[in-house]
């Protein structure tokens, strides 16, 4: 039966009377289509040059044009040289041994170059070359190809050329001359013979003239003492492999006090031997590398490490010194104990800048007569007067200066009342300043001047009194730059080039050595003579310092990042995405505070939905300025001090997303890294990309395996006590997880097999294999969003664990104890107090790559075979093969697949130096640059194991015993990385892999891997 | 790859045979007969220079061992033009420049002077070990008049018609088959056409054909049908993979290079080995484009060609361009035979464009396994233009891996290992297959 119903298309349709329903029962449309007009403009018609048949047969001849333009391969030309440099062979690279200082960071380097670009910064391991690279000095391969980087020489902020340039600054310094007018030259410590003498020939030709040294972050206090005791103006160069006790109070030597470089020393006594190693304690108020180091680290406000510091000398030295009441009485006086009868094992450091502090160091490690303490071959990397600096403001504002030639630095941006030095600059006739970038002082000088990077520069360095070390070229000058010491040849009227300079200069430093032989080498190791021995009111020194008051606010340390330094290469995609090793924060600085402090002031820190990491804002006030940042709970933070990167904040010359930060300088009033502050909470949340969310062991004892020298010495024979194999069920037994197996297992004993050892004693968290892992492998840096939706591409990374206790001993130890769901010991309750570190917490730093396991849970998920397993122990990623199902990732239990998100080359969205051509200069040749869709992660340096392989095939040789590298096991100078062939029993990693302390990570997972690491002993 | 290969040839099979079927090539028969003997070249230029009384055909060795790598006869190079030498200077003087020209320029003899400024002041190899009678028997040779460029001319259409000589082509054979086939079916049809005459008139009745043509009941089969589609849609299916498998293979690709450089004339006609110019390929991953500096090491004293070397395809005059286009490049200046300073690259169109993802290294392949440039280039000496000869897909990587030997004599690398695997597999000889070669990781990363 039909039905009557009614349907309609619009409620118009109800409307009887509508005239639009009526209009289009019959007409489709309600209006009438002007078709007609259309066709009756037969004027229009017949003028348009495309007729319909033509517009179809361009419509058909693009498609079929564009369709088999498609089928075609593009066009790839290849342009030899003309005249081919001997040295070059197209497709080999050439290494050049060079050394670096750029006032902060110094080290002696081999500089791995590709057709003449400088692609890679490895560590020259001749005999003589004292210092290895950190991490900010193997980005410094990527700031030589930063496209902000002052090109032409500018007068007046305009382009113009250096001769132009040259004849002003001439015409000035005559002029000063002829009336009598200061001439300044500013410089950072240079530490280069050549350049100091040039300087002292340029004083010579204008007695009006003046050297200003200026150090951006001031050691002027240690440089102070060593000057009054010794006199001579430079730090002492510790040994510290020579120190079983060292107590450091307030000194991060393992970051960047005094210059830094002395952990490859230090690990040296780290590793524990015979049943020994090194006591380390610390005293400090920020959470730093060599704290998380220790042996036995106290949190302590800077004015009690300068009561502690009097106490220990008073204890060593026997001299009455009264003391007030000093925090944490017991560690000092228990320190200062086993420090005096260490007696010449002893050292203490320490980095109060406080003058009378450094005297009592200087008195301290006299009295111990400290082998590690030593005043032959002392630092030159330092000089800064804080003195002079102060005196020269002054000068400019009161327009007594003449003319100021600046280089190296950029006191506008450094300076704590940096506009009032760029308002002084107006007083100045004549401002010049020799600059990488046209930073904040280059840009209001009246001449910019570009200075060329140390990779395209000829210079000689002396790091430490007696070493000599040369500085040499290793591409062309990208821009039309000048450097500084030309600059000074070309106003003393010296024709030479700066080059013949060096070499006629050089004679006192060779050695014996030729000249080329030096540049070969890059270094000549000389013999120094020790400083007379000296000797200083120490006592005064201890009475002043025991009279020091505690600040009434905050006390606010500032620090330098281990990833920025001073600030220099802030814009350095790699060093900005290089997350801190403490608090695992990259694009960043920010206020570390103590979780009491923090609670008081209400500042917190929470994980949002999206797996970030948000923060409170806080308004830190120093005197009359006051600042906005954002606030990270530090674990370990003395309460009542907070910290504070500087290095930051930095917005000239940088690219919009460098531009990240807050300046911290502008609070580093008198060179003073500890300041008065207020704190108040702030409105507003701050994002901050955070690549580690959780922040304590938990107890989980199979990730990191920690014992005390004790129990290790104790039961050495037993390593299942303090190493223990994990246990599971079969068949309902228990047996070591190592027995069982899903999988047979290949006969491995062939060929090469690699294995990666990585002791965690040795470990510092420095970073520098980070780095190194991105320079060599090319690693996509993504960006700050990026990052924080937990998307970096890092290979390697460097978990850094907390503990919830005092000790991971006392984690481990609450966990077997938990007991029932309720109550003191419920576990309900329990893991949730665990994942809250400590107020001072034990430390440990992980590094964490791809583990190369033998029964990879990857390669059994691929749906496509793009993972698979070499015969040499590598898992191996053939990117080409990948579609980006990420079961891979999925089922890694260590979560090192990195997958791209996005193409993070050649494109806008994300503008870092692979998004331009200057950039994508220091790309590796020899590894893909990976697309869109695909999954990554470390190859192990497959690249680097099959160039060693191919050279020994070439030479007709075996490989080496530890010819095998990777980047990061090459960068690691403290010995926590090994690599090689555990198939050549002779290989260190082949002992490495017999050692009682080794294990492997997640071992219950039965995975095989090929990285293991050491168990982590400290010597509580 | 090798299910590649047989598709294309059978492919180009089908295509062959049904052209052959559709079109009926008539191909010409008629030879090209070879013209008689052309003139020896050298008689044209017979007639020796009796006044001089040397030899020219022992002057000719002498100077081509001994002169031409700075002289030429009719052309200024690092020294002198040559033809003619005699008539500038007299016997005795020569034989003394030749024993040792500089004592001749340090005694201030005014002709020697002259022409040491002249050139450079670039010293001459003194050339103490040849006589007087040899430097009379290269005199001989310079005095010789200059060839007339008929003779070659004359000499060149022989050499065509040598080539063409290849013995009866295929195609006739075809063609002749063709024929007999096409006969056959026309006498078919003549017999069929008397047959049925001689029924006619016999008055047999041949019965009519049914009604239902071939093509209806091939419709009205649905089994048929469906069969057949199913072949026609396989065996679309199965050229258009083979189609689709060949995108991004370019074999045979010969770009039109800036300038026109032959692999025949250097590599065959020469000789040259291919490290000599290709020297990276010894120690790199790439094995390099030479730089025009290598290509000056000979080519300073190569301004032309041979008459020898042109071929009907390309004139000597072309060939001289080309060198002219390399000194262009380089910046050498042939008249006063000096660097001018300006330079030009010279933008190569690259041929074997390996992808990016791929890692291929030169010396592993040329030094340590001592494989011939020509297994992976071709008779790259008999290319005039060079192009891809092999298709450089996966396929063909891995064919080769999984076959070759590995040549582990004499190289201490492999002597540990070798022991080994060889006791692993039992065999004597290591594939680089059972090396590892076929490891992803190998090449890519």
């Amino acid at each position: 039966m039909s039905s009557n119903k009614k349907y309609w298309k619009s409620v118009e349709e109800l409307n009887e009377n509508s005239s639009i329903v009526e209009t289009l029962r019959n007409n489709e449309f309600s209006e009438p289509i002007p078709t007609d007009e259309f066709l009756s403009d037969k004027e229009s018609l017949s003028s348009s040059s495309t007729t319909r048949r033509d517009f179809l047969k361009y419509v058909g001849f693009s498609t079929a044009a564009a369709t088999l333009a498609a089928c075609e391969g593009p066009v790839h030309k290849s342009i030899p040289y003309v005249l081919q440099p001997e040295q070059i062979i197209p497709g080999v690279a050439d290494y050049f041994a060079t050394s670096m200082f750029d006032g902060f960071d110094f080290a002696n380097l081999l500089v791995k170059s590709r057709e003449g670009r400088p692609i890679k910064i490895e560590n020259n391991t001749i005999a003589g070359a004292k210092f290895t690279a950190n991490a900010r000095v193997h980005a410094s391969v990527l700031s030589l190809y930063d496209n902000t980087r002052l090109k032409v020489t500018k007068v007046d902020q305009k382009d113009a050329t250096w001769a132009a340039a040259d004849m002003k600054i001439k015409a000035s310094l005559a002029d000063a001359k002829a009336k009598g007018g200061q001439v300044v030259l500013l410089t950072n410590t240079l530490a280069s013979p050549s350049t100091e003498k040039l300087i002292a020939d340029f004083i010579a030709q204008n007695p009006n003239a003046k050297h200003v040294v200026y150090d951006a972050v001031s050691e002027s206090a240690a440089l102070d003492a060593f000057e009054a005791v010794y006199g001579e103006r430079a730090l002492v160069d510790y040994d510290f492999s020579k120190a079983n006790t060292i107590v450091s109070v307030g000194a991060d030597f393992l970051g960047d006090w005094q210059g830094g470089g002395y952990d490859s020393g230090y690990a040296q006594g780290r590793i524990p031997q015979k049943g020994k190693m090194s006591k380390h304690y610390q005293f400090e108020a920020n959470m730093t590398l060599s704290g998380a180091a220790a042996d036995k680290r106290v949190p302590m406000k800077v004015a009690d490490q300068k009561l502690a510091l009097v106490k220990i000398y008073s204890i060593i030295t026997g001299s009455a010194v009264s003391v007030g009441k000093l925090a944490n009485e017991d560690v000092v006086v228990k320190a200062a104990q086993q420090l005096k009868a260490a007696g010449a094992k002893g050292l203490l450091v320490s980095g109060i800048q406080d003058k009378n502090a450094q005297l009592l160091v200087l008195a301290i490690n006299q009295a111990l007569a400290s082998e590690a303490f030593s005043t032959v071959g002392t630092r030159q990397i330092r000089k800064g007067s804080d003195a002079k600096v102060t005196q020269l403001l002054a000068d400019i504002n009161a327009g007594s200066v003449h003319t100021l030639i600046m280089s190296g630095v950029n006191p506008v941006y450094t300076l704590a009342n940096g506009k009032a030095f760029a308002q002084g600059l107006k007083k100045v006739k004549l401002s010049v300043a020799f600059s990488l970038k046209e930073d904040e002082t280059a840009s209001v000088t009246n001449i910019a001047v570009p200075a060329p990077h140390y990779l395209e520069s000829w210079n000689d360095l002396m790091l430490t009194k007696g070493t000599y070390s040369i500085v040499q070229p290793t591409i062309r000058p990208l821009f039309s730059s000048k450097q500084f010491q030309e600059g000074l040849l070309s106003w003393t009227g010296n024709a030479a080039s700066y080059y013949d300079y060096i070499k006629a200069n050089s004679g006192a430093y060779l050695n014996g050595l030729t000249w080329n032989k030096a540049v070969h080498d890059g270094v000549v190791a000389g013999v120094a003579s020790a400083a007379s021995a000296g000797s200083a009111d120490f006592s005064a020194a201890a009475s002043a310092l025991a009279q020091s008051k505690p600040l009434a606010n905050f006390e606010l340390v500032l620090y330098t990042k281990t990833g920025m330094g001073d600030g220099q290469q802030a814009n350095n995609p790699w060093l900005q995405e290089f997350p801190d090793p403490i608090t695992r924060v990259s694009w960043d600085n920010y206020l570390t505070v103590s979780k009491a402090d923090a609670e008081k002031l209400g500042l917190k820190n929470e994980i949002v939905a999206n797996g970030g990491l948000d923060g409170s804002y806080a308004t830190v006030k120093v005197g009359a300025t006051s600042i906005t940042v954002p606030v990270i709970v530090q674990p370990g933070q003395a309460v009542g001090t907070i910290g504070l990167a500087l290095g930051y904040g930095k917005t000239a010359a940088l690219k919009e997303e460098m531009q990240v930060g807050v300046n911290a300088y502008a609070l580093y009033n008198n060179f003073d890294n500890v300041q008065s502050a207020s704190v108040d909470k702030a409105d507003g949340t701050h994002e901050f990309a955070c690549v580690q969310s959780q922040k304590t062991l938990m107890g989980r004892g199979d990730i990191i395996k920690e014992t005390t020298l004790t129990v290790f010495t104790a039961k050495f024979d037993e390593p299942e006590v303090w190493n223990p194999t994990p246990m599971v069920s079969l068949d309902h037994k228990e047996v070591a997880a190592t027995s069982v197996d899903l999988w047979e297992s290949f006969d491995r004993s062939v060929g090469h097999h690699f294995n990666l050892s990585i002791d965690l004693n040795a470990c510092t968290g420095c970073g520098a294999c980070v780095i190194a892992c991105h320079a060599e492998n090319n690693v996509p840096v993504v960006g700050k969003s990026e990052v924080r939706r937990s998307r970096d591409m890092h290979w390697l990374r460097i978990d850094r664990y907390y503990s919830s206790e005092e000790t991971f001993e006392g984690d481990n130890k609450k966990k077997e104890e938990f007991d029932g769901l309720f109550g003191e010991k419920g576990s309900l309750g329990g893991f949730g107090q665990m994942e809250n570190p400590s107020d001072n917490p034990q430390v440990v730093f992980q590094p964490v790559m791809c583990q190369h396991c033998n029964h990879a849970p990857c390669e059994t998920v691929c749906p496509v075979a793009a993972t698979s397993h070499g015969r040499q122990g590598q898992n191996q990623m053939a990117y080409n093969r990948c579609v980006g199902t990420r079961y891979c990732a999925n089922n890694c239990p260590y979560k090192v697949r990195r997958f791209n998100w996005f193409l993070y080359s050649k494109n806008n969205e994300f503008d870092f130096h692979m998004n331009d051509d200057l950039g994508r200069m220091v790309v590796n040749p020899d590894v893909n640059v990976r697309s869109r869709g695909v999954m990554e992660k470390c190859s192990m340096c497959i690249q680097k194991t099959q160039l060693t392989i191919l050279t020994a095939k070439r030479e007709g040789r075996e490989v080496a015993v530890d010819e095998f590298q990777t980047a990061c096991s090459s960068a690691c100078t403290t010995g926590a990385m090994v690599f090689g062939d555990v198939n050549n029993k002779e290989s260190k990693v082949a002992k490495l892999a017999e050692d009682k302390r080794m294990y492997h990570l997640l071992e219950s997972v039965g995975t095989k891997p090929n990285v293991f690491y050491h168990v982590k002993v400290r010597n509580t | 790859m090798k299910k590649m290969g047989n598709h294309n040839s059978i492919s180009r099979k089908i295509v062959f045979s049904l052209a052959l079927m559709l079109t009926f090539s008539f191909t010409s028969f008629s030879q090209e007969t070879p013209p008689a003997a052309a003139a020896d070249p050298a008689a044209a230029s017979a007639a020796p220079a009796a006044a001089t009384g040397g030899d020219p055909v022992a002057g000719k060795a002498l100077f081509n061992a001994n002169c031409a790598a700075c002289h030429n006869l009719d052309k200024k190079m690092t020294g002198p033009a040559l033809r003619g030498v005699s008539a500038k200077y007299d016997k005795e003087w020569i034989y003394k420049w030749v024993n040792n020209s500089s004592a001749l320029i340090k005694s201030g003899d005014a002709k020697a002077i002259k022409i040491f400024e002249e050139f450079n002041k670039s010293v001459m190899t003194a050339f103490p070990q040849l006589s007087t009678t040899d430097i009379d028997n290269i005199i001989a040779y310079t005095d010789e008049k200059k060839a007339e460029p008929a003779a070659a001319v004359a000499a060149l259409p022989g050499k065509g018609a040598d080539a063409d000589q290849g013995g009866i082509s295929n195609d006739v054979i075809l063609g002749a088959l063709a024929l007999v086939m096409l006969m056959l079916v026309v006498m078919l049809f003549f017999v069929n056409n008397v047959l049925t005459k001689v029924a006619k008139s016999n008055n047999i009745e041949v019965p009519a054909k049914q009604g239902v043509s071939l093509w209806q009941a091939f419709a009205k089969n649905q089994f048929l049908v469906l069969v057949a589609s199913i072949f026609l849609l396989l065996s679309s299916g199965y050229f258009v993979y083979g189609w689709m498998m060949q995108v991004g293979v370019d074999q045979d690709y010969a770009p039109i290079q800036p300038i026109h450089y032959s692999h025949r004339i250097h590599a065959g006609s020469n000789g040259i080995d291919c490290k000599y110019c290709h020297s990276a390929a010894r120690v790199s991953k790439n094995a390099g484009i030479p730089s025009l500096n290598v290509c000056m090491n000979c080519h300073k004293n190569i301004a032309e060609v041979a008459d020898t070397t042109a071929t009907p395809e390309y004139s000597k005059a072309f060939y001289d361009g080309e060198i002219q286009k390399l000194y262009d490049a380089v910046g050498w200046d042939k008249a006063t035979q000096k660097y001018t300073g300006k330079t030009k690259p010279v933008k190569w169109v690259r041929i074997h464009n390996l992808p990016d993802f791929a890692y291929f290294n030169h010396s592993q392949h040329v030094t340590v396994a001592g494989i011939e440039c020509q297994k992976c280039h071709g008779p790259v000496q008999e290319y005039e233009i060079q192009k891809q000869f092999a298709p450089l897909t996966m396929g063909w990587c891995i064919k080769c891996h999984r076959e070759t030997d590995v040549k582990m004599e004499g190289n201490a690398y492999y002597t540990k290992i070798h022991e080994e695997l060889s006791k692993k597999y039992g065999v004597d000889k290591l594939t680089a297959a059972q090396m590892g070669g076929l490891e992803c990781g190998k090449c890519h990363y």
